[in-house]
């Protein structure tokens, strides 16, 4: 029981952060079809721009400005790049985003160096929210679930009560009726483009603390992210939600358990030598196979429910 | 050695004495191979720099005999398959002396190539220094005459390890987590067989292996160690995979002592921060605040003339100075001639005696279990005098493991020229 | 995509001295440059020749975006280089010669296995599938290491059999020559397949499968095939990596060779046959030689590769083609001298910001210091040269557009000419 609750809570918080980094790749998918394989180097900025930031006027304002660093960022992409290639197609799209990730990281290494940066957690947030049987729930992990609930719910509201969302989810099915009504279809993807990738930002504002700072931290969690989005069903906020905590718990609650194929068969009587092939196979535990999980889970799902859990159309 | 062997080695040494004496500033070249670009360069880099600040020191002090030093950066991408490219290269050029340290995927690519080459063009050998690979199999299975290591490999690490672990009663259950590749896999191993045999009432209370790299949240491994009780933690996790680990402790308050390989590798301490005072542990041949007076000098001038990198590698000044040493009494910079005057070579350092064992070309030499603490001048223990990565923490020994007791049995079954 | 539209097609000349001039160029390649290194690195580029064309079967042809490629390759290379061991140790005979063949067959095992699921989906979803399998398979090949041999890979020695003829693959030329022989009968069976009806129908249902299965063909069969036809001649570039180095480690599967073989292949140009061919030439010179200049050479090839998306999609090969088409109109003389224009500008700005470029690294890497440029010893912190610089790339680039707007006048004009020209 006490090992359950541990995990679950583990589990949740890990998903959330997944929320984070997905939401934005999600919208800006759903909004513009483009696969943006750089978003995890948005994430990455968010962390760097919050370092520096943090480190001459504290982390509360990089909170808000990192993000918008980023946004401003990502508009520049999008308006003076991705809008250029636009006209060839959306593989173009997606190459133009996964050349975008290799210069970022370039750039990365260039102006605060190869190696991790100090970017802690800051004082107010440091230290123990909880005891929960003995073992410490930092403050900073809730706050980590608080930011990524408010975000969820202000994703909601923006994108259902307001009029820009109500343009963004129209522009969404019927472009050309939108942009017939008056509306400045370009601006609105720039601006998407620009949301997409603050809330990428934001993450990394909140990650790149909770865990290191360094010029992989976008390889790290690059594929994770799409895993999430194709889970979730390409394009739905609620899908890539749930898929988050989905896949947070899997992976959490793999770790904690020792089972092996070749397990299976040791009530027969039958055991596998260690060292062959097909032996290490059969040893492999679940728990040293866990970080690999989401990728069968996403292979299968494209598989059999090509539209992910929640989407509303195929992939 | 018979009497033609002597003859022909005789001739050799008097064509080079006068090689030597016709061109008195003979320059022995070495091809560094290692990354230069991307995400491991900075690892590279401060290598490389420190390899030519010794080269220099050697040239200062004409530790060689009459004979320069020179070393040349090569970037190999942390790529076997770049890595044979660029040998091609240097070969090429006509250097004669390689040096590589990162990855043993590299180092064995290498290793096998130039045995390969060396076979297949006779006089033309290349000899090959590895500073840092450390899977066994390069002193075992796969050794030959051309490779010198002078790091510890990770089962001798190992075995000093657990004897230090051995002799502290307080130590009950064992955790042991790695990455899932042959590293991991091999530190595993030799953990379980070296624990069972020192001290067979150590528990061991959990042996996880997670693949390399892909882990993001290590929470969960966390709360498994704490639910396991154990009292102690040994990985292999370097870069990404450890930091991570050693913040997810702290953040959970497990009150462990991790026993790491890299604890304190390149930018891992800065990674880590504050979350690492007093609970990690690393082994290592050497760390800035080992009390000497030579090699302190080098730290500091290596410091001032490169405000961002650590002089990190103790074992760097050992090869090199080794390297000279044989140069010198080879009276030749031919590979072949200064490789037999290596195998087998005893040499004082501050550190003790080392020696480059005859049998398999393995470095054997003491070793230092530390702990991360802060700085002196940040209110830590006296002896952290340097820090690493600039961060205000530094390491402190706990122990000297004596060279004698980390040496192990061999495999290897060298062919001598 | 124009592709398509613009097939290529040999001036008058003909087929048969386009294929003629292949296998002359392949032959004399070792002569022009004979140094160890230039054999390396064009043995590396034959390899990549086949990998890229195997790629662009399913990029070019199929319109399958894949992020998986290395995996088939991988494999191929993984298996050929174990049975290389056990001919080593006198399991059985088979000769080196024949055994990227083996590699081959491996692949296409693979792609069979592998992609008779995934075919079944087209577009983002296959490409997420592909990537998907990617880590899978590459997380594997770290985790077993009695097959994949761990973090050192599996090395074996290529020596071994009788030698043929004096043959013993010892020497890097003769391998050389292996490379040469197979890419050479490799990219004709690739070439050839275009041809085929296989090849026609996996065109059309790369532009329009429900028109392809309302004709009457399964895309997913087409997909299917010519995703297995693939895996073989990339398993076949396995192979013959496993020969070429001698080694094989986990690399081989990982998500950057995947990646690079789409860079290649993407820069040489996808719509064309022999684009790829061009790209993987271009990208092995980068990854081999570029990089042994300068730290920065990930971000020119990033830059490079981001160029050609933007400006010009259909990649070096459409550039080549639609000059080539002025050419056989017999216009290219007006294009001689915007070109020039054109090149000179662009050198000058590319001078200068190679410059800013290799002194920003240094800055970065070092902290300061003297650095050594273009045969120039200066301080890396002084103003002066970072002015001269950036003093020239702002000249090169304001020269470049006046220059480039000029050279388009020509062009637009030529091009106009060409189009009235045709009937």
């Amino acid at each position: 029981m006490e090992f359950f609750l541990i995990s679950l809570l583990n589990g949740v918080t890990y998903g959330l952060l997944l929320f984070m980094l997905s939401s934005g790749l999600t919208l800006i998918f759903s909004m513009m079809g483009v696969l943006n394989f750089a978003h995890a180097s948005f994430y990455m900025l968010g962390a760097y721009f919050a370092f520096q930031i943090s480190g001459h006027i504290g982390f509360w304002p990089a909170l808000v400005l990192a993000p918008l660093g980023v946004a401003v960022i990502g508009m520049a992409v999008e308006r003076y790049g991705l809008r250029t290639v636009h006209k060839h197609g959306h593989v173009a799209e997606l190459l133009f985003t996964f050349g975008l990730a290799y210069l970022i990281e370039e750039a990365v290494h260039l102006i605060w160096g190869r190696a991790p940066v100090n970017y802690g957690v800051p004082k107010d947030l440091d230290g123990t929210l909880f005891m929960i049987y003995g073992t410490a729930f930092p403050i900073y992990r809730g706050f980590m679930m608080l930011v990524s609930v408010l975000m969820l719910v202000a994703l909601y509201v923006v994108l259902t009560r307001t009029r820009i969302g109500l343009v963004i989810q129209a522009a969404l099915t019927h472009p050309e009726t939108v942009e017939a009504l008056g509306h400045n279809v370009p601006r609105v993807f720039m601006l998407v483009f620009g949301g997409g990738a603050a809330l990428a930002g934001l993450a990394g504002v909140i990650g790149g603390n909770a865990f290191v700072t360094s010029p992989g931290m976008a390889l790290h969690v690059g594929a994770i992210v799409f895993v999430v989005v194709v889970i979730g069903g390409m394009g739905s906020l609620a899908g890539a939600f749930i898929a988050s905590l989905l896949i947070g718990l899997l992976q959490t609650f793999s770790v904690a358990l020792d089972w092996s194929l070749g397990g299976l068969f040791k009530p027969m009587g039958i055991s596998f030598a260690a060292d062959s092939f097909l032996g290490e196979l059969w040893n492999l535990t679940l728990a040293s196979a866990a970080p690999v999980l989401p990728y069968l889970l996403m292979v299968l799902v494209l598989l059999f429910r090509p539209r992910g859990l929640l989407g509303t159309r195929d992939t | 050695m018979n009497t033609r062997a002597l003859r022909s080695l005789a001739v050799a040494a008097a064509l080079t004495a006068a090689s030597l004496a016709a061109n008195a500033q003979e320059v022995l070249r070495i091809a560094y191979i290692d990354p230069l670009s991307g995400p491991f360069a900075d690892v590279g880099e401060a290598g490389l720099k420190q390899f030519q600040y010794l080269a220099d020191q050697v040239n200062k002090r004409n530790l060689a005999g009459g004979v320069k030093f020179e070393v040349v950066g090569f970037d190999n991408k942390t790529s076997p398959q770049e890595s044979l490219n660029v040998l091609k290269k240097v070969i090429d050029s006509g250097f004669r002396y390689i040096m590589q340290g990162n990855g043993s995927s590299v180092a064995i690519a290498l290793s096998d190539a130039v045995q390969k080459h060396n076979e297949r063009n006779p006089g033309k050998e290349i000899l090959y220094l590895n500073y840092a690979a450390v899977d066994p199999v390069l002193t075992n299975e796969k050794c030959h005459f051309y490779h010198f290591r002078f790091d510890a490999n990770s089962d001798m690490k190992m075995e000093a390890l657990t004897t230090f672990l051995a002799k502290d009663p307080n130590i009950k259950k064992v955790y042991l987590i790695n990455q899932n590749y042959s590293f991991g896999q091999a530190v595993t191993r030799a953990a379980k067989a070296d624990l069972a045999r020192k001290r067979p009432d150590i528990q061991i209370v959990g042996d996880d292996l997670h693949p390399l790299g892909q882990v993001k949240d290590f929470a969960p491994y966390v709360a498994k160690i704490k639910a396991s009780g154990a009292d102690t933690v040994i990985t292999g996790n370097w870069g990404t995979d450890m930091t991570l680990l050693i913040k997810a402790a702290k953040d959970a308050g497990l009150n462990v002592n991790f026993y790491t390989y890299y604890g304190g590798g390149l930018g891992s301490v800065a990674a880590m921060g504050d979350s690492a005072i007093g609970k990690v542990k690393q082994i290592t041949e050497w760390h800035a605040n080992v009390p000497t007076k030579e090699t302190d000098r080098m730290v500091n001038e290596f410091k001032k003339q490169n405000p961002k990198l650590d002089y990190y590698y103790g074992r760097a000044g050992t090869l090199m100075f080794m390297l000279a040493e044989a140069v010198k009494r080879a009276k030749s910079t031919d590979p072949t001639a200064v490789a037999k005057v290596m195998s087998g070579m005893k040499m004082d350092t501050e550190l003790g005696q080392v020696e480059m064992r005859a049998a398999d070309h393995q470095m054997i030499q003491p070793l230092y279990i530390s702990t991360l603490y802060k700085q002196a001048s940040k209110g830590g223990p006296a002896e952290v005098k340097y820090d690493a990565d600039n961060s205000g923490l530094g390491f402190k020994t706990d122990a000297r493991i004596e060279a004698y007791v980390s040496a192990q049995p061999t495999s290897c079954n060298m062919k001598k020229p | 995509m124009n592709g398509a539209v613009l097939r290529f097609k040999p001036l008058n000349v003909g087929r048969y001295v386009t294929w003629g001039l292949f296998a002359l160029v392949l032959v004399l390649a070792p002569v022009a440059f004979p140094q160890g290194f230039a054999i390396t690195m064009m043995s590396q580029m034959g390899i990549w020749i086949i990998f890229a064309l195997s790629y662009n079967m399913l990029l070019g042809q199929t319109g399958l975006l894949s992020f998986g490629h290395a995996v088939y390759s991988g494999l191929g290379a993984y298996f050929s280089i174990h049975v290389l061991n056990m001919i080593g140790a006198g399991a059985f005979a088979f000769p080196v010669t024949l055994l990227p063949l083996l590699g081959g067959l491996f692949g296409l095992l693979f792609g069979v296995l592998f992609g008779y699921v995934t075919t079944r989906k087209s577009g983002v979803a296959f490409a997420m599938i592909s990537l998907g399998l990617g880590e899978m398979v590459f997380a594997a090949s770290l985790m077993f290491p009695s097959f994949f041999g761990g973090e050192g890979g599996i090395s074996a020695n290529r020596m071994v059999g009788k030698p043929f003829l004096g043959i013993t693959y010892g020497p890097a030329i003769q391998v050389y020559y292996l490379i040469a022989v197979w890419t050479f009968a490799a990219v004709a069976a690739m070439f050839a397949l275009t041809r085929t009806p296989l090849g026609r129908i996996a065109n059309a249902v790369r532009d329009n499968p429900e028109r392809a299965e309302f004709v009457g063909y399964s895309t997913h069969m087409v997909r299917f095939l010519m995703f297995a036809l693939s895996g073989f001649f990339a398993g076949l570039a396995g192979g013959l990596s496993a020969i070429n180095y001698e080694i094989v480690a986990a690399e081989s599967v990982s998500a950057q060779r995947s990646g690079g073989v789409l860079l290649a292949a993407y820069i040489g140009g996808v719509g064309f046959f022999f684009g790829p061919v061009i790209g993987a030439i271009v990208f092995t010179f980068f990854v081999v030689y570029i990089a042994g200049l300068t730290k920065a050479w990930l971000l020119y090839l990033g830059l490079f590769f981001m160029a050609i998306v933007m400006f010009a999609p259909g990649g070096i090969a459409s550039i080549v083609l639609m000059n080539l088409n002025v050419a056989k109109h017999g216009l290219f003389g007006r294009l001689w001298k915007p070109y020039g224009w054109v090149a000179a500008a662009g050198l000058l700005a590319f001078l200068g910001f190679v410059a800013v470029v290799e002194m920003t690294y240094h800055l970065s890497d070092t902290g300061g210091g003297t650095m050594k440029l273009f045969g120039l010893s200066f301080e890396v912190k002084s103003l002066a040269p970072w002015l001269a610089a950036l003093a020239t790339l702002g000249a090169g680039g304001f020269l470049y557009r006046l220059a480039w707007n000029r050279f388009r006048g020509e062009w637009d004009d030529i091009q106009r000419i060409i189009a009235e020209k045709a009937p």
